[in-house]
């Protein structure tokens, strides 16, 4: 199955050519990928992994932001001024304790909520795109609220 | 065992039609056409010719309630068809009446001409069918439906189609029987839209699938993600939300022809559309700053109307009343999702929904009685059903996840998406009195059940 997936995958983009490939490349690298030993390449989406935080979290049925997620998005606000070249996309995601059309107007909520926050800190609008995946990308499975806060949250990533 | 049809477009095809519109794009299209359509597709159509009645005149239907056949299932025997395909027809048949739970399906040997009914009686039938099969490429099914007591013949049909139907015309007879011994309309020869899902649980791929109301015949139409797809009541269409390109689109999509277009060009994040029950028309909840608000768009002209201002209250999952003059939905205006009713162009609307927790999957019962929705509370999600007005809230069933309610067309059935903390999904079926819950197979997960109309 996995192998059937990555195959897939792999001649999709061979034949979009340059066109945007939305596989998540800090996550996703593989294992055979060598390691860099002087970090991530900077202004890239490995760097803000590691070095910024490309992720900030909500409460239950809430697109507020908290003094955490602030100061997340004041540091990708700054990143984002330091490399003016690269564009990001706001993902806003939920936890599945709701319906799926109220969680992706939920999730749009979220990811309009860090944009405007980080419009407002500076950053280009142009730049930054958002989209909703409601709860169809959880970070973490399972029940409980440990399982459920992760998977409420908005995540840039660069594009 | 349901097979998947692999002829649908890849993703960078598909991604490239969305884009051109172009002279290319179209070409590949029409070539794909064929390949893409799943309408109800009966080959080389379709006779049905009465047959004249033996015993009597056809007998009128006996007098028995859905509510009188779900205490008591009516007892019927459903005789072998004849070889192969008569027996498949004959399982077909008695599956769609088992399922209902309104039936006691009861075996019985192949018979023609008037039946001796004694063997019937003694068995406690109340109905009997009689008939059989004859051909091979074009095939004739005989059909007669005996009310057993009386000792006369209720209905008789001779259908002659193509043996590729053989699946209809079984779903056809169940239908014939359903009504003739119920006095409603059957939903036997019917489709499920839904959203048929695979790979990782972290990002899955969600693809736009559509099979028989039993799980047969299972074809995927999409490869780029789809999410919240809507049957059109009237005609062979289903509404969706896709993300080719990565960008949010309603596209309505032709099962018959295998075409699709775009549907709005929307200031803001369209979610997903709700057909009225004329079919010409799609309400769509349109994301923008903090809240959503519903659109109605003429699907043939475009034009467009927004018929709530929420002031960054998010209102998504409208539904329509039978009649088209009303207009459930779901909202938070009120603090957290409810659900409220009103006017189908808009206005003041009214609160429905009180109980602790959130509400959410408003939807209208075609019958126009019910309400079903998702209620979401503790952590546990119940499936239910309240009157218009509100009042009468009942749960059918309980999970981890029971969400997207759809109806079948007589309103008795619904079918849902029920999935657990590992995510993975499923769809199921369920009375609306909470009996006869069961998982419809697929080749993959599935939600966001959709049901269609009676096959035309």
């Amino acid at each position: 199955m996995r192998l059937k997936l990555l195959g897939a995958l792999g001649v999709a983009a061979l034949l979009a050519g340059c066109s945007n490939d939305h596989t998540n490349t800090g996550a996703n690298t593989g294992s055979g990928a060598a390691v860099q030993p002087s970090g991530p390449v900077p202004g890239s989406e490995a760097d803000l992994v590691a070095n910024v935080g490309d992720r900030v979290f909500f409460e239950l049925n809430q697109s507020g932001l908290s003094g955490d997620a602030k100061a997340t998005l004041d540091k990708q606000a700054d990143w984002l001024a330091k490399y003016p070249q690269v564009a990001v996309q706001i993902a806003g995601n939920c936890d599945d304790r709701g319906t799926e059309e109220y969680n992706l107007a939920l999730g749009q909520r979220r990811a309009n909520a860090a944009r405007d926050y980080l419009v407002a800190k500076g950053s280009s609008s142009s730049r930054l795109t958002t989209i909703s995946y409601g709860k169809d990308r959880p970070t973490a499975t399972g029940e409980g609220e440990d399982v459920w806060a992760q998977n409420r949250n908005a995540i840039t990533s660069v594009q | 065992m349901v097979s998947i049809s692999n002829r649908y477009l890849p993703d960078h095809e598909a991604e490239a039609l969305v884009e051109a519109f172009g002279p290319n794009g179209m070409r590949r299209r029409s070539l794909l056409g064929g390949g893409l359509a799943a309408g109800a597709g009966l080959v080389g159509g379709l006779t049905a010719t009465p047959l004249s009645a033996w015993a009597a005149a056809d007998a009128p239907a006996a007098e028995i309630t859905v509510d009188q056949a779900r205490t008591a299932p009516i007892p019927i025997v459903i005789p072998s068809f004849g070889p192969g395909i008569g027996e498949q027809i004959t399982q077909v048949v008695t599956n769609d009446l088992s399922n209902t739970g309104l039936f006691k399906v009861l075996p019985g040997s192949a018979m023609s001409g008037t039946p001796d009914f004694a063997p019937y009686k003694a068995m406690g039938a109340h109905a009997a069918v009689t008939g059989g099969f004859s051909g091979s490429g074009s095939i004739r099914v005989e059909f007669r439906l005996w009310d057993v007591l009386a000792g006369q013949q209720i209905q008789g049909t001779a259908y002659t189609t193509n043996s590729a139907n053989w699946r209809r015309i079984a779903h056809i007879m169940g239908d014939v029987i359903y009504q003739r011994m119920l006095g409603e309309k059957g939903y036997f020869d019917t489709r499920i839209g839904f959203i048929s899902r695979s790979g990782s649980v972290h990002q899955p791929r969600m693809r736009l699938a559509v099979m028989d109301q039993d799980g047969a015949n299972c074809r995927i139409l999409s490869s780029t993600q789809t999410k919240l797809p809507a049957f059109s009541p009237v005609r062979d269409q289903i509404a969706f939300l896709s993300y080719a390109s990565s960008v949010p689109r309603i596209y309505v999509f032709d099962l018959a022809s295998g075409h699709q277009r775009i549907i709005g060009d929307f200031n803001g994040v369209p979610l997903g559309p709700h057909y009225s029950p004329d079919g010409n028309t799609l309400v769509v909840p349109v994301a923008k700053g903090s809240g959503s608000d519903l659109y109605s768009v003429n699907i043939a002209s475009g034009a467009k109307r927004q018929i709530t201002s929420s002031g960054g209250a998010i209102n998504v999952s409208p539904s329509f009343s039978p009649d088209g003059s009303q207009i459930v939905f779901n909202s938070d205006k009120g603090g957290s999702p409810a659900l409220y009713i009103m006017s189908a162009s808009g206005g003041a609307a009214r609160r429905l929904s009180y109980g602790s927790g959130h509400y959410g999957d408003s939807v209208w019962s075609p019958r126009g009685d019910l309400i079903g929705f998702t209620r979401i509370s503790g952590g546990q999600f119940s499936l239910g059903v309240m009157n218009p007005d509100g009042t009468g809230e009942r749960i059918m069933t309980q999970g981890y996840t029971v969400e997207s309610p759809s109806f079948c067309p007589n309103g008795r059935v619904l079918a849902f998406s029920r999935g657990g903390a590992s995510g993975g999904a499923a769809i199921h079926t369920i009375d609306i009195t909470g009996f006869h819950e069961r998982a419809i197979p697929t080749p993959e997960g599935g939600s966001g059940p959709t049901w269609s109309p009676l096959n035309v």
